[in-house]
This record gives structure tokens, sequence and C-alpha cells, in this order.
């Protein structure tokens, strides 16, 4: 029989130090340069599968909606999207994400306006994702992420939850279960939506069986652009969350 | 259908004999690849309700595809002779409002009673009528009332960061006497989203209706429009796509075995197997710019051209670490003890149900799309199907064990024969008014993944989506009753089944 609890700790500490750098190379999403465009080009805007691109000549990029599909930089004939920039943060408004060439800023809670404070538990809930933010939010979990070591935990129960972390674009069936969810809660409570879906419906909102996202239905606190948000992203928003600094 | 050889039947004797060889009996042969693989409807050109069964009958032979045109909204059930057809036939039922004739179960399925509007969404105008009226809707329990049975109702809300499922158990002190696993809580459509869409755009739509799965979904898909508008993508992209797929299962695979040590409390090896899965992840990132290998498969090939130079290295030192945690947990006894005669799933049983991938060639049916309907470039390499006889979640952990490091040499294999040239062949010109159609499958981490394309010109019509993994949620609760509820977590995991991709 292996003798794990040895094997854990001869393993070392592979624990990434915070703030952890998402490496170069993973898409990020686009962001106007304001280099201009030609006239009447619009090719941008009709490659985007989830309608995130609008205005002409200024663009506006929407990255609650924008699935980092990346087909928008490689349709641009003259370099005015740009995905090179930094890490997509979260946002405490929606109106934050549909982005021009002003340089994001991370999410800041006016002050007095977030009651929690430090230590978070968790309640996660998918309304119809398709298991790509489920995977990320369970790598959080995972000893190079640890989430654990800044007092974040995840709760069975809505009954002890803090924060509600929202997947998916809402289909018809999970509304009534979501609604439930959140009157569950004690207050003070926030709201997260996570990814893309639960922002805007992303690719896969509407139709005969989803809703376009949670903002129709729950008062939202942040919003955490991506598909599916990197876990740093997730990280760094649930540390807004809880009234912290990077 | 391209590939596929066709028949078009008429009247409805004629529609079960001609799929009688494909009925599952108590003497059923169990090694062939003989099986029905999916049933969907359709609107044809002129606008009726067309419905197609696909099934394989060889291997290394073309599928075959039946076409069959409901008389007045009926057409005739196959589930007594097949039972996996069931689970197609009530969702037909749901989206379509055709009836089935003789159907042992007339359940919803898809739309869940008294939260849709009434009526069939997908239904043809002149058939615009409600689904036929289920006489069982949400299984009356009558049957399993007894004095010391219990009934316990799980979700759609479930402890931990999971899928949103609802779990009826019905059981008597530690033991289960039945399980209903209600789905489709998430169901997003999916399918109808392709419809109006190019050909060139929609890859992206595939990759997100199970993420985990984005590499398989995406390219199935292209390979159905390829097939369909008669292009092949070039030797470069066809390796470098086995790449991507075979990436996809190894990170799926240690997801699994991490899990499997959580359920089983091993913290250490809880924690191990994430961080495997978290590796593997991050060589994604670093290879492809996406942990989850997406934006890269595309009808006609890759959207870039991959450089494959560091991935050996990579892939090699992972392999090593991956070995020793896997033989760790092989010699611990606790860990095997809870997985063997855990969910026990029947050779036969798992034929009838239609059980695929993993969860089948651990219950003695050896098929595996990459080998017996070779695509991409699958043939050019040499690699080992295991299988296990047992079929519990053991044999299942086994099988999975076996092909992570099958998917690492096939890996090192493409990567050291990797032809150069294009990436990408291009889409020809196709006239709108001409309609083409075309069958995509992939041998997904979880089993058979098929997509049926129908264009008219180069824009999707009607994109048909048989996961694996709903034939797996449908093989799953029988291997349930008899068990007892300690083991369910354990049970449900070893199946590795995702909930996206079944609801879609």
């Amino acid at each position: 029989m292996p003798f794990w609890t040895y094997r854990g700790l001869s393993g070392g500490v592979v624990t990434a130090s915070w703030p952890i750098e998402v490496p170069d190379g993973e898409a990020g999403m686009p962001v106007p340069t304001g280099v201009g465009c030609p006239d009447g080009c619009g090719v941008c805007v009709e490659s985007c599968p989830s309608g995130a691109i609008s205005g002409h000549p200024v663009l506006t990029v929407d990255h609650g909606a924008c699935v980092s599909c990346n087909r928008c930089l490689e349709s641009c004939p003259v370099g005015e999207l740009d995905a090179s920039g930094p890490m997509i943060i979260a946002s405490t408004t929606r109106q934050a994400l549909r982005r021009t060439a002003d340089p994001a800023e991370r999410a800041v809670f006016a002050p007095g306006s977030n009651p929690l404070r430090k230590s978070l538990f968790v309640r996660h809930i998918d309304c119809g994702s398709c298991n790509g933010c489920e995977s990320e939010i369970g790598a959080l979990d995972n000893p190079y992420y640890n989430l654990h070591r800044f007092g974040i935990f995840f709760t069975p129960s809505p009954r002890f939850a803090d924060v509600l972390l929202v997947t998916g674009p809402v289909t018809i069936p999970m509304r009534d279960p979501l609604l439930a969810t959140y009157e569950a809660m004690p207050a003070p409570k926030l709201v997260i939506a996570t990814g893309a879906c639960a922002i805007s419906g992303g690719t896969n909102g509407g139709g005969y069986s989803a809703f376009d996202g949670i903002g129709g239905f729950l008062p939202v606190d942040l919003w955490i652009p991506g598909c599916p948000p990197h876990p740093v992203a997730v990280i760094d928003a649930l540390l807004a969350a809880s009234g912290r600094s990077r | 259908m391209r590939p596929c050889l066709e028949s078009r039947i008429s009247d409805p004797a004629q529609l079960l004999a001609e799929l009688s060889h494909l009925a599952v009996h108590a003497t059923s042969k169990l090694r062939t690849v003989k099986r029905l693989q999916a049933i969907y409807a359709r609107r044809d050109d002129d606008g009726d309700l067309e419905l197609i069964y696909i099934g394989s009958e060889a291997e290394l032979q073309p599928f075959r595809i039946w076409r069959y045109h409901p008389v007045n909204g009926v057409a005739p059930s196959l589930a007594k002779l097949i039972p996996l057809a069931g689970s197609y036939e009530r969702e037909i039922q749901d989206l379509y409002g055709v009836t089935f004739a003789g159907a042992p179960d007339g359940r919803r399925l898809v739309l869940h009673q008294g939260i849709y509007p009434p009526g069939a969404p997908l239904s043809p105008a002149e058939h615009g009528q409600d689904p036929p009226p289920s006489a069982r809707e949400d299984v009356p329990a009558p049957f399993f009332e007894g004095r010391d049975i219990q009934r316990l109702g799980y979700g759609p809300v479930r402890s931990d960061v999971v899928e949103s499922g609802r779990f009826n158990f019905w059981y008597a002190g530690e033991g289960i006497v039945h399980l209903d696993a209600k789905l489709f809580y998430k169901h997003r459509a999916m399918e109808t989203r392709f419809e109006g869409k190019g050909i060139g755009e929609a890859a992206v739509l595939s990759e997100r209706i199970s993420g985990v799965d984005s590499v398989a979904h995406a390219l199935a898909f292209s390979t159905a429009c390829e097939n369909a508008i008669g292009i092949e993508a070039p030797p470069r992209a066809n390796q470098l796509r086995v790449v991507l797929a075979e990436l996809e299962r190894l990170y799926n695979h240690l997801h699994y075995f991490g899990l499997i040590a959580k359920l089983t409390t091993l913290k250490v090896a809880d924690a191990e197997g994430h961080y495997l899965e978290e590796l593997a992840k991050q060589l994604n990132a670093r290879f492809s710019g996406s942990r989850f290998l997406r934006n890269l498969v595309t009808v006609g090939g890759l959207r870039r051209d991959l450089d494959t130079g560091q991935i050996s290295d990579s892939l090699v030192e992972l392999e090593r670490k991956v070995q020793r945690y896997l033989e760790a947990l092989a010699r611990t006894r606790s860990y095997i003890d809870r997985l063997e005669t855990t969910g026990v799933l029947d050779p036969l049983t798992a034929l009838a149900q239609g059980a695929t991938g993993p969860v089948e060639r651990a219950s003695g049916l050896n098929r595996d799309l990459r080998r017996d309907h070779p695509y991409a470039s699958y043939e050019q390499y040499e690699f080992m199907v295991p299988e296990a006889e047992v079929g519990d979640a053991r044999a299942r952990a086994s099988i999975r064990e076996a092909e992570i490091f099958e998917s690492i040499s096939i890996i090192l294999q493409a990567c050291a024969h990797l032809d150069g040239g294009p990436i990408r062949s291009p889409l020809p010109d196709q006239r709108s008014g001409e309609s083409t159609e075309g069958l995509g499958w992939v041998e997904a981490t979880r089993g058979t993944l098929i997509y049926a394309v129908h264009l008219d010109g180069s824009t999707l019509t009607r994109v048909k989506v048989k996961d694996p993994s709903f034939s797996n949620w449908r093989a799953f609760p029988f291997t349930v009753t008899g068990s007892n509820m300690m083991d369910y977590a354990i049970s449900e995991a070893s199946f590795g089944l995702s909930i996206a991709g079944n609801d879609r």
C-alpha cells in the first residue's frame, strides 16, 4: 500500500504564487486598437458567432458576449483588433464589458457598496453551461490554484453561501431552481455571472429553450467574461468580491 | 448522405423488417459493430417530416441510413426490437410531435411537463399539434411504494461544482430499488443554433455543446461538412487533428482519476489527479492557445498551423508522472475495494441500451470508431483498443488507464511523422439551392459521437448531434438498481458522463 500522506508531502509545493500570470499564447479577447477601420468594412461584425462586435468606424467589442474564438482577428484586414492585451478581468457593471480602445480596469466596488469581507462561501449553480465553465471552476480546487488558501470555499448548501456563482444562459427548466437557490441564500449576498453564457447568452442563449443570461432574473454584482473564464479570472473576481485587491 | 449507403422505406412493416437485423436478443452476438447509431427527424426539401435512421453494419464499411416519412405524424416504434431506439423516439416525439406506435415508454424526455408551452417546437406547421398526451408523466411510482421504501429527490442543484440534473431514488435502507434520472434541465436547443449559419463559421458553435469534448465535436462537425461538399482536409491537418483529439482524451481521463480518487476519499490522490489534469490543460494552452484546444478545427482543416516542437518532451515527462500516480492507485486497497463490483453493466444490457466508449469496452464490447471506421489519419498509427469483461467501475478505470498510454503513443507517433504542406483546403463555391448531406463521426473520450449535416449550398439547414453521453445516460440507471446509496456517486463518476452533451 502506498503511504499517500508521505507521497503528498514529498511531492513538494506545486501551488502557484498569487498573482498568477496567464502564460503568453492563451487566446485573449479582441480589443479595438484605434488604428481605424476601412470604409464600409464590417467583416469582423459578420464573423462574430455571438454578435459581440458593433459600431463602425469606431468599434465596440462586448466582452460579455465574446467567446474568444478569434475569428474577428483572422478576418480583420487592417489590425484594428488586437487580443494580446492584459488578461480579461471581471467588471462590476455590464456596461464596462463593452470595450472600446480604452484600457480595462479591474473591478472595484464603490466604497461601502460591498458588504462582504475576507472569507467567502460560494454556491455554484449550472443553468445550462457547456460544462467548460464547470471544468475551470472545478480546477480552482486543484493544488495549482488552491483556492482554499484565500479562505474561499465551495459550499453545498445555499444557506451557508455568500456568493452565487452562476454559469450558463439560464434554460427554461433551470429558471425556477436558480431563483429558489438565490432566495435560499441569507443576505448579504452577491451574484456573479460567470462566462459569456451567463452574461449575455453567448453563442448558446435564446431559442425555444434558453434565455440570454441571468441579468433579467437576478441583481448581478460581478460579471466575469470568458468562454470559459480562465481560473485566474475567477479567482480574481472572487477576491474582488471579498473586498481584496490582487 | 455521404459517405453512407442508403435505403428509402415507404411502409411501416418494411421499416421494422429492414432494421430487424439490428435488433438485440438474449442470444445476440456481442462482438459486433452492428448497431443502430441514431434516429432523428428533419424537414425535407418539400417541407415534409422525414425520419432518418443511422446504423453501422460491418467494420470498415460505410454507415447505412434509412429514410422514412411518418404517415399523418405516426411512425412505428422500434423500441421493443432495439431498446436504445426509445430515447431517440421520445426526443422526436417531444420536439416534432411524431407519435411512435407501439412505444413501450411514451413519457416526455426532453421538454419537461408543465415547464414549456404546449406544442412541439419544431413540428412543421401542418402537424402543429401538441406532443402526444403522455400517459405516464414524472414516474408515478405506485410500483415502488411500500412500507419500507423511501423516496429521495436529489437535484437539479446538487452539491459540489457539478452539472444540473435531477435524480429520484426509491430506496430501502441503503439499497436502491429504483433510480429515475431526469435530465434535460440543460437543454439549450443547440441543434437549432446551427440552422442558417455558414459551414465556415459553425465549428465554433459545435465546440460549445460539451466543453470538455470541444475537439471531438468540432472534428465530427467538420468531417460531416467535408463529406457533404466533397472535400478532404490536407494530410497535415488530419494528423494535427489526431494530436488535438488525443490531447483532449488525455486531460479528460486524468480528470476522471482525480474525481474517482476524491469520491473514494483519497485526499492526496484527489489532489494529485487534478494536478495532473491541470498540467495537461496547461500543455494544451501552450500548444494550441486554448486550455480546451478550441478555435482550431474547422471545415477544411485547421484555422492555423501548430508547432509540435515541444510537445513530445512535455508529454514524455507527463507520462512518467501519470505512470507513477496510476501505479500508486493500483496498489491502494481501499480504492480498489470501492471500485470492484460497483456499478456492474452486463454485456447484453450494454448492447441493448447502446452503451458506448470506455463504458462498453469495459463490458466486453470491443468497438472503437478509430479502428472500426477510421477518420482523420488514424489508419496511419498503431494502437491497441483495451477491453475488459467484468463491467464494473474498476474495469472502466482500467480501460481509461490503458487509453491514456495509447493516446500518448498516438500523439508521439503523429508528431514524429507529420507531413508538411497546407493545413486547410479551400471551400468550393456551393450554389444555394443545391442540397447536400454528410455524416461525420468521432470516437470521443466518452464514445461514439455522430454529426449529420444538411446543407443548402454552404448554409446549414439541419444539424443532428448524437453525443456519446446520450447513449451512456440511458445505460447508466441499469447499474444502479440493486446497488446501494454509498456507491452511487462512484458509480456515476465511473461512467464519465457529460450532461451538457446529453441535453444539448
